[in-house]
């Protein structure tokens, strides 16, 4: 059972992968709407498959490495989703739901449990710190993806290159909103999911912080984005440079994220 | 029987014609009445409409005698326009049958225009098709076509991009702030200087809703003139710098000054006072206005005329991309047309109407056979003639009918009738209906 939702699933996310790259290319609504509606039914796929495994384990699955790029695609999928409620980004899919397809692929390939953190992750406050973080990563990928697109985008106006890409991308505001928005959610998220880290391994270890190499880096993505807020916050930060931020700071949080599984 | 009714279209356009020629020969609207009442009459010509916009003067004729109808429209216009035959007769195009009906299509569809894609031709050429049908000059042939060439133009326009692209200075300008600013309701637009395509721009800014609307003029006075025009604000050309703090969002330019009227320096601290709100500017004057240094700024982005220039050219080039589609789809169009005015024939319409009598007796006496199995061989060959006899008698009326319509006057109007009555030109199968919507 478990594998045919992550099958379907799997095929969800490849089908509306290309079908939103296949919008990107034709323009033509309907590929889009489909895309859309596959993405939404590989997305519960996704969300049945991580009940039934939280059903099984008993706690929420993101023990392993290949649990969690599972949870973090499903996550992805879902920010996307509600950020379409309000915005509209369409073209946004055609990075999202490749990604989202990359992470679940990655996390099938993975051998199931083997890359055991237990019996540190353990009890409400792992719970609460690990859903956090996901999601929190998640709303900073899209806020990683909709920088690229808005990198693109500007690129093509300054240059005055108007190419395949100046018609079919949204407006520079719409994209700096997006990013902005995502940053809002994400970073909130982000901090909770330290601080919620921080009193986990308080209770396990018996110590807050021990500065280790991992948790020197997630003072600094940390740092990196709560600086890209308050620059956005204080000055009216944006643009080019809040989207180049964007995507240096998750470039670092990805790293971060591994370095917990790795090291 | 009588010849029969041919498609001739006679006309000049820009591409055929200098402008000089074409204002000679172009008809007003009340021209255009006189000219289809008086061509009316003339005994070569029974269908008639007539286009005329400031890139063409187009006659559409229905004729049995087609060479004596485009004598008659040539010396009408040397008459009506007293203008010697020889002034206008080299640059005159005359299509016959198929490819009169493709340049009908080809026009309505505005793939032969002199902006390719421009909207207003079918708008205009609708007119001018009312007209000809207020005064009874449009027959079944050029409804029938005139119909058609709605529909294509139409499956032109939604079907192929030939009208998606900006193609002027003002239309590539608000494309371009729809695209730093997502729409442009409410942004502050702030002119400099003055100047027809400035304005022009600043009108196709207001259009789309962006407002409140600031001019600053070396010149105060003319400065307040046009702030009234649209309803705007008339500030000092020393205040420019200290606007573009605050609320402007979108300037354009149009100054005769001989240097930069903004240059880089004037931009320290501007952008951190404004919170980086993006700026735009359309810098329209030659020499320019704005130092296109400025353009490097974060979140600035300075469009020249040239820059704006080559923007349209790129959306001209893609139009002409597209006219390729639009141009099979005109091609579809006219085979399908040639379709229906074949038939418009005593003929085919006779053979078609036999057909469909034929085609549902043998579908009736398939499902009659399927349900009597009891019957014999002898039976069925007596139900068969039956039948054969049953078809044969009630088409013998018809068929009489339509071999004396061959006769007459009008007889497209009965074959067209009689075609409609049967639903002979149904489509089939895949095809989009062949009979226009009338």
């Amino acid at each position: 059972m478990m594998s045919l939702l992550l099958g379907l699933t799997i095929a969800c996310y490849v089908v509306s992968s290309l079908g939103y790259q296949g919008y990107i290319l034709f323009q033509k609504r309907p590929i889009y709407q489909v895309s859309r509606i596959v993405l939404l039914a590989g997305f519960m796929c996704h969300t049945g498959f991580i009940a039934l495994q939280y059903v099984e384990a008993g706690h929420i699955p993101v023990q392993t490495l290949h649990e969690t790029l599972s949870a973090f695609g499903w996550a992805v999928v879902g920010v996307f989703l509600v950020l379409q409620i309000k915005f509209h980004l369409m073209v946004l899919g055609a990075l999202v739901a490749p990604l989202a397809t990359l992470a679940v692929i990655i996390a099938a390939m993975l051998p199931g449990p083997q890359v055991q953190l237990a019996p540190f992750f353990a009890g409400l406050w792992r719970t609460v710190h690990m859903g956090t973080l996901i999601l929190g990563n998640a709303a900073l990928a899209i806020a990683c993806l909709v920088g690229i697109l808005y990198l693109i985008q500007e690129n093509a106006i300054k240059d005055k290159k108007r190419g395949f890409f100046f018609t079919r991308l949204p407006s520079l505001s719409l994209l700096d909103s997006v990013g902005y928005a995502s940053l809002i959610v994400g970073f909130p998220l982000l901090t909770f999911g330290i601080i919620s880290g921080a009193i986990y391994a308080q209770a396990v270890r018996g110590r807050f912080w021990t500065w280790n190499p991992r948790e020197i880096f997630a003072v600094i993505t940390w740092l990196l984005f709560a600086a890209l807020l308050h620059e956005r916050l204080v000055v009216g930060w944006r643009g080019r440079r809040a989207a180049f931020m964007a995507i240096v700071g998750f470039a670092i949080l990805l790293f971060t994220f591994f370095l917990f599984f790795v090291g | 029987m009588l010849v029969k009714r041919q498609i001739v279209s006679i006309g000049l356009n820009h591409k055929t014609a200098p402008i000089e020629v074409r204002e000679r020969l172009a008809f007003s609207k009340d021209d255009t009445a006189k000219v289809l009442e008086a061509m009316s009459q003339h005994p070569s010509v029974e269908e008639i409409a007539l286009f005329s916009t400031c890139n063409r003067v187009e006659f559409l004729l229905a004729t049995e005698t087609p060479d004596e109808a485009i004598d008659a429209v040539k010396n009408f216009m040397a008459e009506y326009k007293k203008t010697p035959r020889e002034v206008f007769e080299e640059v005159l195009y005359i299509h016959q049958g198929d490819p009169a009906v493709r340049h009908i299509f080809r026009v309505a569809s505005s793939l032969d225009s002199m902006v390719v894609g421009e909207p207003q031709i079918l708008g205009q050429i609708k007119d001018s098709y009312a007209t000809a049908c207020e005064h009874g000059t449009c027959g079944v042939v050029l409804n029938h076509l005139m119909h058609r060439s709605f529909s294509v133009a139409k499956r032109v326009r939604t079907e192929t991009g030939i009208g998606d692209h900006a193609v002027s200075i003002s239309y590539a300008a608000v494309e371009l702030g729809r695209k730093i600013f997502g729409d442009l309701e409410e942004r502050a637009v702030l002119l400099i200087g003055a100047g027809e395509m400035a304005e022009l721009a600043v009108e196709h800014l207001v259009n789309n809703r962006a407002r409140p609307i600031f001019v600053a003029n070396r010149t105060f006075e003319r400065g307040v003139e046009l702030a009234e025009r649209f309803k705007g604000t008339a500030i000092r050309f020393e205040e420019i710098l200290d606007y573009l703090k605050q609320e402007i969002d979108i300037v354009i330019s149009s100054t005769g000054a001989p240097g930069y009227v903004l240059v880089k320096d004037h931009f320290k601290g501007l952008m951190r006072a404004r919170k980086n709100r993006p700026l735009f500017f359309i810098d329209i004057a030659v020499p320019r206005d704005i130092d296109p240094e400025i353009n490097r700024i974060n979140n600035v982005y300075v469009y020249d005329i040239d820059d704006l220039k080559s923007a349209i050219q790129e959306n001209l080039d893609e139009r002409e991309q597209e006219a390729r589609r639009g141009e099979r789809l005109v091609d579809e169009s006219v085979i399908q047309f040639r379709r229906w005015f074949q038939g418009l024939e005593v003929v085919p319409t006779i053979v078609g109407l036999r057909d469909k009598m034929e085609e549902i007796r043998q579908r009736e006496l398939k499902k009659t056979f399927a349900s009597l199995k009891s019957a014999s061989e002898e039976d069925r060959q007596a139900i068969d003639r039956l039948t054969a006899a049953l078809v044969n008698k009630i088409l013998h009326d018809p068929t009489q009918f339509l071999k004396q319509v061959g006769h007459k006057e009008d007889k497209s109007l009965y074959l067209d009738m009689a075609r409609r009555i049967f639903n002979l030109d149904a489509p089939k199968d895949n095809e989009t209906k062949p009979d226009g919507e009338q």
